[in-house]
């Protein structure tokens, strides 16, 4: 029996050289490190404030940071040991200082007290996991998901709790967990399809119990066909069949991409400005399906997060990793990087920021360490050909944003929708003139926010 | 890890790598085909004009690029100019007067808006549009091509009031269409230029909305003017035109429908040039001034962005 449905883009859509060389590599579990550093603010929203003192012995799964605003996830401790000291670091992907504390590992990686619900490694009969999940009030789901400090793990880190308790006014009829991973190299998403897909499963029943969706859709690239002939199997064995629909989507980038996933499934455009659930829908990565799964059904916080450590490197791999692990201890489980002159990206090649300081720590954000050689970028003068404009899944006119953050006229690009854009680099990718029109308008967002704000 | 070996930089982190010097030189390649026919009909003094002109334009952009303190950038669009400005000129134009024109193209028409992509005007076609000032009888001495006639023999161009053409119909849109024809060194054939267009549609160099408009007004145009349209559209500098100046990036609007605009308004004066002014052809100049009106289409014509909506009326 077939269940899978296959879909084109709705968009024109990049074709990648996908170069996901670690695809076929299963998660290796990365060696608890001596020391972790973790940030205060990991997600979208505020940050949060210490709950824990300078020399506190923590065990792993602690939480020991949190806030009392709404739109925030608590921060747990990765592994036990002893709160050494509180340090700033540099967060490359927002540019602000923010605090961090530094744990030292006892070297005994003793955890608090988890109460597993369901073991789902070890069972076949799935009735009794609904039961407990359709048995279990929505409040206190969100609950255990904010307590567990899981985000959206697809890159935006938005807190899930809140996220899954949309306000009353917005009737939410589609829930959509998205498996594309259309960036080049990174294969994080891919291998949790492929080894934890029950739990990615059960997570989205969860997910879908909050929300009580009508549709609920599973979204993968044609380019991973073997993680939905996986998925495919689970869904009937655990006797999803009727709830859960899986498509097969065309590989274009950027397919992951929230507003371009929507319009390729449901044929619904997310207003400007406006959110997924502006049109009742509501898109989750399969990386957060798995920790929401985790957190509700076995008690587990988010403390580590499957990570793939590609490109120039010796020996790729996609490792799963405690939060807090430096980006250096996770590349040199990776052999030596390669001669030449390389850039260490967080994230894929498209989207990726690429860093200085190799002990930035991995951070809930993060999915992919990248190492790459370098670009070399000799911006030349636009010729007006209009690729940008023809590629842009937003619909934009990319070239005049570059022509006007040169001069300084930051208010016109306003007038072009630039907040519509959502920096997946197809513009720069295809430029002849070989602009960094994605740098400009990085620049232009921030300062069109520094002046209002 | 050493640290001085790492750099950052924007995302993405890779390129297409289909730079500009590509897509130039493969309009270059493209080129040649009615290049090839400029040859094979003109003989021998057609080679002298192209090298000429393409040398004189690539000297002097390199010069004024020195003189600026430029850096020079052998990105192939000087040699796309040269090629041009010898392409769209009479087979026997005294080569002083190529080299001005050339140097006409690139030192004003180009480098004085501030060069590549800061140009308003096609500088070929403004290259041309300054010699036919200048020399306005150089600029309308055409030759039959002298293959057929072993001396070059001087005629009408198919557009002019006094062409006359003995044959049947037939064989008429037969040396239109193979080139066998009076008119500019590199736009009689038909077919060559067409090649080369296909060449340009296969690398996705040009967007199918300027030709198709363009020559699809010219062709409705002669229709209501009750003129041959076969003829109309063969005939003149409407097919080199169309696919290798109208569809000039820098000169051209960027978006679909202002291609479009673009298009209908080149061919509207096209056809308006012909049929009531006294010059027997109108591509160069109604290109022209549609270039002038590229930078206001392409401020008035947007798109839409994904997810537009009518801005609601606050109650």
């Amino acid at each position: 029996m077939g269940i899978v449905v296959k879909k084109k883009s709705a968009f024109k859509g990049l074709l990648l050289p996908e170069n996901k060389i670690t695809a076929k590599k299963p998660i290796e579990i990365l060696p608890v490190p001596e020391k972790v550093t973790i940030p205060l603010q990991q997600s979208i929203g505020a940050p949060c404030e210490f709950i824990v003192n300078r020399g506190d012995t923590v065990k792993a799964g602690q939480k020991i940071a949190d806030s009392t605003s709404y739109v925030s996830a608590p921060i747990h401790a990765s592994i036990s040991g002893k709160v050494s000291k509180t340090i700033k670091v540099v967060n490359p992907i927002i540019s602000t200082i923010m605090d961090a504390v530094i744990i030292e590992s006892d070297g005994e990686d003793q955890w608090v007290e988890l109460k597993k619900l369901f073991d789902i490694k070890k069972s076949d009969d799935f009735s009794g996991l609904k039961k407990i999940v359709d048995s279990t009030d929505k409040k206190k789901i969100l609950k255990k998901i904010r307590e567990a400090g899981v985000v959206g793990l697809g890159g935006a880190t938005f807190p899930t709790h809140v996220k899954l308790n949309p306000p009353p006014d917005k009737k939410i009829d589609t829930l959509i967990l998205n498996g594309c991973e259309c960036e080049p190299f990174i294969t994080s998403d891919h291998r949790i399809m492929l080894e934890y897909g029950r739990q990615v499963l059960a997570g989205l029943y969860i997910i879908a119990r909050t929300i009580t969706p009508e549709n609920i859709y599973i979204a993968i690239e044609d380019n991973k066909e073997d993680a939905i002939r996986c998925l495919e199997e689970l869904i009937i064995k655990m006797g999803f069949e009727d709830i859960f629909k899986l498509v097969s989507l065309k590989s274009r980038y950027p397919m992951g991409a929230e507003k371009t996933l929507i319009k390729t499934i449901t044929g619904r455009s997310v207003p400007v400005g406006g959110l997924p659930m502006d049109v009742g829908v509501i898109v989750n990565n399969v990386a957060t399906s798995k920790s929401v799964y985790e957190s509700v059904i076995e008690d587990r916080p988010l403390v580590d997060k499957v990570v793939t450590v590609t490109g120039a490197i010796e020996n790729p791999k996609n490792l799963l990793a405690r939060l807090g692990t430096t980006i250096d201890y996770l590349t040199g489980e990776c052999g030596e990087v390669g001669s030449g002159i390389n850039y260490i990206i967080i994230g894929g090649p498209m989207m990726g920021i690429s860093i200085v300081g190799t002990d930035f720590p991995v951070t809930k954000g993060t999915n992919c360490i990248l190492v790459k050689e370098g670009r070399v970028q000799v911006e030349q003068n636009c010729i007006n050909c209009g690729r940008c404009v023809d590629i842009c899944p937003m619909k934009l006119m990319p070239l005049v944003y570059a022509r006007n953050v040169k001069r300084g006229n930051f208010e016109v690009c306003r007038e072009y929708y630039i907040e519509n854009c959502i920096e997946c680099g197809s513009c720069a990718y295809v430029c002849p003139a070989n602009i960094p029109i994605v740098g400009y308008i990085k620049t232009c967002k921030s300062t069109i926010a520094k002046n209002n704000g | 890890m050493e640290k001085d070996n790492i750099l950052i930089s924007h995302a993405p982190h890779i390129w297409r790598g289909f730079s500009t010097s590509k897509i130039m030189y493969i309009v270059v390649a493209a080129l040649l085909f009615p290049t090839a026919a400029g040859i094979y009909f003109f003989g021998y003094y057609a080679i002298y004009i192209i090298l000429t002109s393409i040398i004189t334009a690539v000297l002097t952009e390199f010069v004024i690029k020195k003189l600026r303190k430029k850096k020079f950038i052998m990105d192939g669009s000087a040699v796309i100019t040269g090629l041009l400005v010898a392409l769209i000129l009479p087979p026997r134009m005294p080569l002083w007067m190529v080299v001005l024109g050339a140097f006409f193209s690139i030192a004003v028409a180009k480098e004085a808006f501030g060069g590549l992509g800061y140009n308003i005007f096609n500088p070929a076609l403004a290259g041309r549009a300054f010699l036919s000032v200048c020399f306005p009888t150089e600029m309308t001495t055409w030759v039959l091509p002298p293959h057929f006639n072993y001396d070059a023999v001087t005629g009408a161009t198919p557009l002019s009031d006094n062409f006359v053409y003995q044959a049947d119909k037939l064989s008429l849109y037969k040396d239109l269409f193979f080139g066998n024809r009076g008119g500019s060194l590199g736009e009689t054939s038909a077919m060559l230029i067409l090649i080369g267009a296909a060449v340009l549609f296969i690398f996705r160099i040009i967007d199918w909305k300027i030709p198709a408009f363009y020559i699809g007004t010219v062709a409705l145009g002669s229709l209501l003017m009750g003129k041959d349209v076969l003829f109309q559209v063969l005939a003149g500098g409407l097919m080199i035109g169309a696919f290798f100046m109208a569809t000039d990036y820098v000169t051209s609007p960027v978006t679909g429908n202002g291609r479009i605009i673009f298009g209908v308004g080149v061919g509207v004066l096209t056809v308006l040039i012909r049929n009531f002014s006294n010059m027997p052809e109108g591509v160069c100049f109604s290109i022209l001034i549609m270039n002038a009106f590229t930078p206001l289409i392409d401020k008035y014509v947007r798109i839409k962005p994904f997810g537009f909506q009518k801005k609601k009326k606050n109650v």
